[in-house]
């Protein structure tokens, strides 16, 4: 066997899992980009949307459950953002991000009450769950088109923010929250606005995520929060085709480490098996960590200036 | 300004209160049996003061120095390990380490009991902590190298990812031989096993170990706070320009605030391990850095008695005031279908939220507890003094 023939399905299946990575993290940098804030929260959100899925389609047909779970996401991202963020806006930057490291802390303990820490079944949703071939490698369909819904989204968005009234309004606080300000917009409805995007694209990425995934439970959304945010950083925080790079490159990196074991001995690189897959999460945080120290403002990012 | 005498008398005065602290918990160690109500208390000093040497050693970082560091669970998980592994008995190691062979064959505890008795065991589990506590300095200053030069939510966000490589590297089953893979460490010297024999009498010492190891940390810290090294701490977080220009090295003073912080991370993990009785990586979660964060929050950042005051709060109540809501009944109100699993949790972290929100100073602010008391007493006397004006 070749090695691209080996290799294949673990980048396949990277692409997949960057793409829904890229959902969640697109969520992370419009946010930082405007509030300057680490939404820690983000990733719970997330869960709490697969949460909900797993209720909804137990009690409703999936045509009814789908639309009902991504408005639902929806109204919990826009009240996270009123109740807990919005009157934190003149407090320093730390106050927030404790805020949300308390929000995320909530939504995970009351979705440890509410499914009692069990393991719930993520529903099967019918045609994207189903098995297909592709370049010789068997896969189910929502790995395949992750990347193109991905990809769709991502250019949507890019020209929501570049050619409408609220985009440019983004762009405007984006670059000075104040100045903004004074020149009559919004600032309030513009962050909503942000947060409602944002939750949108998560509850997407949930939909798509957990469908690869047997079940949730209350943690399940921190590990891929904390990596969209990698991916937000490494591509270069505030920028979304920055984001999208990034949670590609970490999705490929953190697949390829699981395959890396087994394309190794196929290839007889190493005689027995080294568990590199446990480093599956970790490479994340290294890839971070390296950009951090040679590029600290990430792939596409803007180069900030000091002022004393 | 506070004359020489006034300050040497409340020294005294803290020291005195300190002593007495630790002689009551000697005390309870003795009186209250494993079957009592009142046994939560113990679990609750022993639980209260590794947290609260962590929520401290946090605090000297983001409170003190302005470094908003999230790896403190990496560095606990450092200090749990190397006193785990350094202080398992001889015997018991190959049980322990019943998938791999033991690389580390050293017992602190059992060779220096071997050498000079049961003062050697004694100075074994010291020695092992200290050790735990160096390890963790030592990788602080390897992560800090690289990861200092980054501001507020990059160091954070770093710092947190560090804890979680630390993590993946003790679970790495190619390390197993020292870290025993993904499996737990268990069998060594742990505070329930620690008595002292006076002549005929035995004396528990298992709440008063941890207690005492939390004290005298605590108060080293304070001491470092106080120095001139606390307040060039002060002055990086206020402004680092403003402190750069007035001569103090940034580099040196982070890496040094990281350093000790980290320290005393590794031994309020090491001390974890012995009131737990297991080490296992996956407990050193980023959740628990978050839950340390909460704790410093609640008593307020900047503010030494009130981490304190907040861990101690945070582990009473998670562990022992709302156990009710667990449970079905709480406050007299019996209501299994609400009160059941996890209902406490969310009660307890519906509480930080509006600490968060609405209390944001916590509660002490930045002040410590002796200024607190006497600016308490002041407002009374003043109060007095109306009524008396009045009358």
């Amino acid at each position: 066997m070749s090695l691209w023939n080996t290799v294949l399905p673990y980048i396949l299946s990277g692409i997949s899992v960057g793409g829904q990575y890229a959902l969640i993290a697109v969520g992370y940098t419009m946010v930082y980009g405007i509030l300057r804030l680490i939404n820690f929260a983000h990733g719970d959100v997330f869960m709490v949307a697969g949460l909900m899925m797993v209720y909804f389609a137990a009690a409703m047909p999936l045509y009814a459950a789908i639309p009902l779970m991504i408005a639902l996401t929806v109204l919990l991202g826009f009240t996270i953002e009123r109740v807990a963020y919005k009157p934190l806006r003149t407090a320093p930057r730390m106050s927030v991000m404790i805020s949300a490291i308390g929000v995320s802390y909530l939504l995970q303990n009351l979705a440890l009450y509410i499914t009692g820490g069990l393991n719930k079944n993520y529903p099967q949703i019918p045609w994207i769950s189903d098995k297909v071939t592709v370049l010789g490698a068997t896969t189910t369909r929502v790995t395949v088109i992750t990347p193109f819904l991905t990809v769709a989204l991502v250019f949507a968005l890019v020209y929501l923010i570049n050619h409408t009234k609220v985009g440019m309004a983004m762009r405007a606080v984006s670059k000075d929250f104040e100045t903004a300000q004074l020149m009559g917009i919004r600032i309030n409805n513009v962050i909503s606005v942000t947060f409602v995007i944002g939750t949108f694209l998560a509850a997407i990425g949930s939909l798509l995520f957990f469908s690869n995934y047997p079940g949730i439970v209350p943690t399940s959304g921190a590990m891929p929060g904390l990596k969209a945010f990698v991916a937000a950083v490494f591509g270069g925080i505030g920028s979304i085709p920055g984001a999208v790079v990034g949670a590609f490159i970490i999705g490929i990196s953190e697949s390829l480490i699981k395959g890396l074991d087994t394309i190794l001995i196929t290839h007889g690189a190493i005689a027995e098996q080294m568990d590199f897959s446990t480093f599956s999460d970790a490479v994340t945080f290294v890839l971070l960590i390296v950009i951090l120290v040679f590029k600290p403002t990430g792939l596409f990012g803007e180069k900030a200036t000091d002022k004393v | 300004m506070l004359d020489k005498k006034e300050a040497n008398r409340k020294n005294l005065v803290s020291l005195v209160a300190v002593l007495a602290f630790l002689a009551v918990v000697l005390l309870l160690d003795q009186i209250i049996a494993p079957t009592s109500k009142l046994y939560m208390l113990l679990t609750v000093l022993q639980k209260g003061s590794v947290y609260a040497l962590a929520a401290v050693s946090m605090n000297l970082l983001n409170g003190f120095t302005g470094l908003f560091s999230l790896g403190h669970a990496g560095f606990m998980l450092i200090g749990a390990y190397t006193y785990a592994i350094f202080s398992i008995p001889s015997d018991a190691r190959d049980t322990v380490y019943q998938y791999f062979d033991a690389a580390v064959r050293v017992s602190l505890p059992e060779v220096l009991g071997n050498a000079i008795g049961a003062f050697g065991t004694a100075l074994g589990v010291l020695l092992a902590v200290l050790l735990a506590g160096l390890v963790a300095a030592v990788f602080a200053y390897l992560i800090g190298l690289p990861v200092l030069r980054l501001k507020s939510d990059y160091l954070a966000i770093a710092t947190l990812g560090f804890a979680e490589i630390i993590r993946a590297i003790f679970q790495w089953k190619k390390l197993g031989p020292v870290t025993n893979g993904s499996n737990l460490l268990k069998n060594f010297a742990r505070c329930s096993t620690f008595k002292l024999s006076l002549g005929g009498a035995t004396v528990s010492l298992s709440t008063f170990v941890p207690v005492l190891i939390a004290t005298v940390c605590i108060a080293l810290i304070v001491l470092l706070v106080n120095s001139t090294y606390g307040r060039a701490f002060k002055a990086i977080r206020d402004d680092e320009v403003a402190a750069e220009a007035m001569g103090i090295n940034l580099a040196r003073h982070k890496m040094l605030a990281f350093c000790t912080s980290c320290f005393f991370a590794g031994v309020s993990g090491a001390t974890m391990a012995m009131v737990l009785s297991i080490a296992q990586a996956n407990n050193f979660k980023s959740a628990m850095t978050y839950e340390i964060l909460l704790m410093v929050v609640l008593g307020g950042i900047g503010s030494i008695s009130g981490s304190v005051i907040g861990a101690l709060l945070f582990i009473s109540a998670s562990e022992w005031w709302l156990r009710g809501l667990d449970s079905g009944s709480f406050l007299g109100i019996t209501a299994p279908t609400v009160f059941r699993n996890g209902f406490r949790l969310v009660v307890f972290s519906i509480i930080i939220m509006i600490v968060v929100l609405f209390f944001r100073k916590g509660i002490m602010g930045d002040r410590e507890l002796p200024e607190a008391l006497a600016g308490l007493r002041r407002k009374r006397a003043k109060k007095a003094e109306e009524v008396t004006g009045r009358e």
